[in-house]
């Protein structure tokens, strides 16, 4: 038997070796299947399945542009998505912040409370938030209902209970010297957030960033209620591929390829941050 | 992810000269009043999308909501606990089905959350130490986490196709196992389907906990360990999974909660109406208020399934938080 960390025993090897092939296998498949269809005749996915493409064809990646307005639901979720990251962020980390460095009244209360909205399911609320969003319409000319304003808003508000929880942690490993620091050479609290903790604490506001992004990129509950014909983000406008005769799943695939590309790509670009700011924050 | 914050504050509240930060700004009530104001647009927020809407969601479990009160729910005329009455009145067709829908919501739930679990983890440790195309394979880990989640439902969507399908595809044409092709959007196998698709998209999330969790863990101990003599295996087992505990406690909770409370994957998997195996109790819950536009039973369903979590959450920090206390003491 090996005694050191470093030569695992053949029986280590050799199981890892079996279970990480087939969990490649079983991850890597749908990936395929999402690739390859989308380069396929439509003869080639509405017969019986086939691994190899008859002859591959990027026509489906020209045709998912005019069967439906793709064009209009990405730029929605882009702006939808975007907006709701950029302030839930700018959110969380003021409150963040305000719990990792103050002592106050109330500071258990609101932590417990925030967090504890995680756990309410999403079908509780969609009726009453949609009521409250038709009725604040009524009341003041401030249309959230259909508009992409009220879903910015719900979105920020899923991401923000984990992005505080998680930027406390991260808050709470930068150093309390540094910020005492700034505050002798005459920076206010704010001037110490932004020029001392924010910056120290980049790889934590990263993840959060990502994690708020693809919370309102990938959103389908409340995206099929709250948005109408113009608003329509990609959640729903997918589903439109699907007429009644035909269901174009060519198109369907290089829609969904187009769509997950940048969530991925930026993810993957950035998992790093948010593998250590899970570390440094979450499961400290 | 409820569960470290309580811990976390009452160590922060216990040694009050630490945290008490800039002490030196002038203005004693500008001090008191920062955090607060920090806060505002935070609890705002929570207050309206969150809060709000929960206590209103209560109100509405009291009172007759049908269609005729939509306009102005204000209006419609309460009807005490029948609505509540009717959701649990299991011998009636109304609360069977949503008994049904909780079975089948719960060990959906508790078959997810343990694969998810045990998959992630062995794939974290697993990978733990560096190997040749260590970092491609954790990339490619994280690709269903990271597809929007319609895009990766749509996806099995097709593969599960009845005609056209890779699944029936492979196990009928290829490997001979099923006599005809089987349904697998309809029907029993549908529970199949929705477990398979819940563990692809969900396991990475525990890998990754899991991943980062194991960076915590002190070099010392492992090499303290084979010092002992003891093996690979039984460093896992002796150190590496007791590590974990703490990780695994918040893991799995959130998990659980999450997979519980899933719409997107079902809604996107079955569509509008779920078939009967696979009746997942959040789009019962849906179907029951905006296919029959019920809203009043339908908000007490969802004021019952907040409860039901809220007990379950509450046990489950109760016994797992002693279990931790006594293996230290």
């Amino acid at each position: 038997m090996h005694n050191s960390p470093m030569a695992p025993p053949r029986s280590f090897l050799w199981s890892r070796r079996i279970f990480l092939t087939v969990l490649t296998g079983f991850v890597l498949v749908p990936v395929y299947v999402m690739v390859s269809s989308s380069l396929k005749p439509l003869a080639d996915v509405s017969g019986q399945f086939r691994w190899l493409p008859s002859g591959l064809t990027i026509r489906p990646y020209i045709d998912i542009w005019s069967t439906v307005p793709l064009a209009r639901y990405f730029v929605n979720s882009l702006i939808v998505a975007g907006a709701a990251t950029v302030c839930s962020v700018v959110i969380a980390v003021f409150a963040a912040y305000a719990v990792s460095r103050y002592n106050f009244r109330g500071k258990r209360v609101f932590t417990v409370t925030v967090l504890s909205t995680q756990m309410f399911p999403g079908i509780l609320f969609l009726l009453p938030l949609f009521l409250i969003y038709v009725n604040i319409g009524n009341a003041t000319g401030i249309a959230l209902f259909g508009s992409r304003g009220g879903l910015i808003l719900t979105y920020l508000t899923f991401s923000l209970p984990f992005s505080i929880w998680m930027l406390i942690g991260y808050f709470d490993s930068v150093p309390r010297d540094l910020d005492e620091a700034a505050l002798v050479d005459g920076c206010g609290p704010l001037g110490a957030l932004f020029r001392v903790v924010v910056p120290a604490a980049i790889p934590g506001i990263v993840a959060v960033a990502v994690y708020a992004f693809m919370t309102a990129w990938g959103e389908v509950l409340f995206a099929s209620v709250m948005t109408n014909d113009t608003t329509r983000t990609l959640a729903v406008g997918l589903q439109g591929y699907s007429t009644l005769n035909d269901v174009y799943w060519n198109q369907i695939m290089a829609a969904s390829l187009v769509v997950s590309v940048p969530v991925v790509a930026g993810f993957l670009l950035l998992q790093r941050y948010l593998v250590a700011g899970l570390t440094a924050g979450a499961v400290k | 992810m409820t569960t470290t914050v309580p811990a976390k504050a009452e160590v922060r509240q216990s040694s009050p000269g630490t945290a008490d930060g800039p002490r030196r700004r002038p203005g004693r009530i500008r001090r008191i009043g920062l955090p607060y104001l920090l806060l505002l647009p935070a609890l705002l927020l929570e207050l309206l999308v969150h809060l709000v809407p929960m206590v209103i969601g209560v109100l509405m479990s009291f009172k007759e909501l049908t269609q005729f009160y939509i306009r102005d729910w204000t209006t419609a005329p309460w009807n005490g606990i029948d609505n509540y009455r009717m959701s649990v009145d299991f011998n009636a067709p109304v609360g069977e089905a949503l008994l049904h829908s909780f079975l089948v919501t719960l060990a959906f739930t508790l078959l997810s959350v343990g694969l998810c679990w045990l998959i992630g983890t062995a794939a974290a440790i697993y990978m733990q130490d560096n190997f040749r195309g260590r970092g491609l394979l954790r990339a490619l880990f994280l690709v269903p986490y990271a597809l929007p989640v319609y895009t990766a439902v749509i996806t099995w969507v097709f593969m599960f196709q009845h005609d056209n399908g890779l699944v029936n595809h492979v196990l009928h044409d290829q490997l001979g196992i099923t006599d005809k092709p089987s349904f697998w959007l309809i029907g029993d196998n549908s529970f199949i389907a929705l477990l398979t698709v819940s563990v692809w998209k969900g396991w990475p999330f525990a890998f990754l906990i899991v991943m980062a969790g194991l960076q915590n863990i002190p070099k010392e101990l492992y090499e303290a360990a084979a010092l002992d003599g003891a093996g690979m295996w039984q460093q896992i087992r002796r150190i590496t999974l007791p590590s974990l505990s703490p990780v695994n406690q918040v893991l799995v909770l959130v998990l659980f909660l999450w997979t519980f409370n899933d719409f997107n994957t079902p809604y996107v998997l079955f569509g509008k109406t779920a078939p009967q195996a696979a009746d997942l109790i959040s789009v019962h819950i849906y179907q029951a208020s905006f296919v029959t536009w019920n809203f009043g039973t339908g908000s007490a369903m969802s004021v019952l399934l907040l409860l039901f979590l809220l007990v379950v959450t509450g046990v489950y920090l109760v016994v797992t938080s002693r279990g931790r206390r006594t293996k230290h003491a």
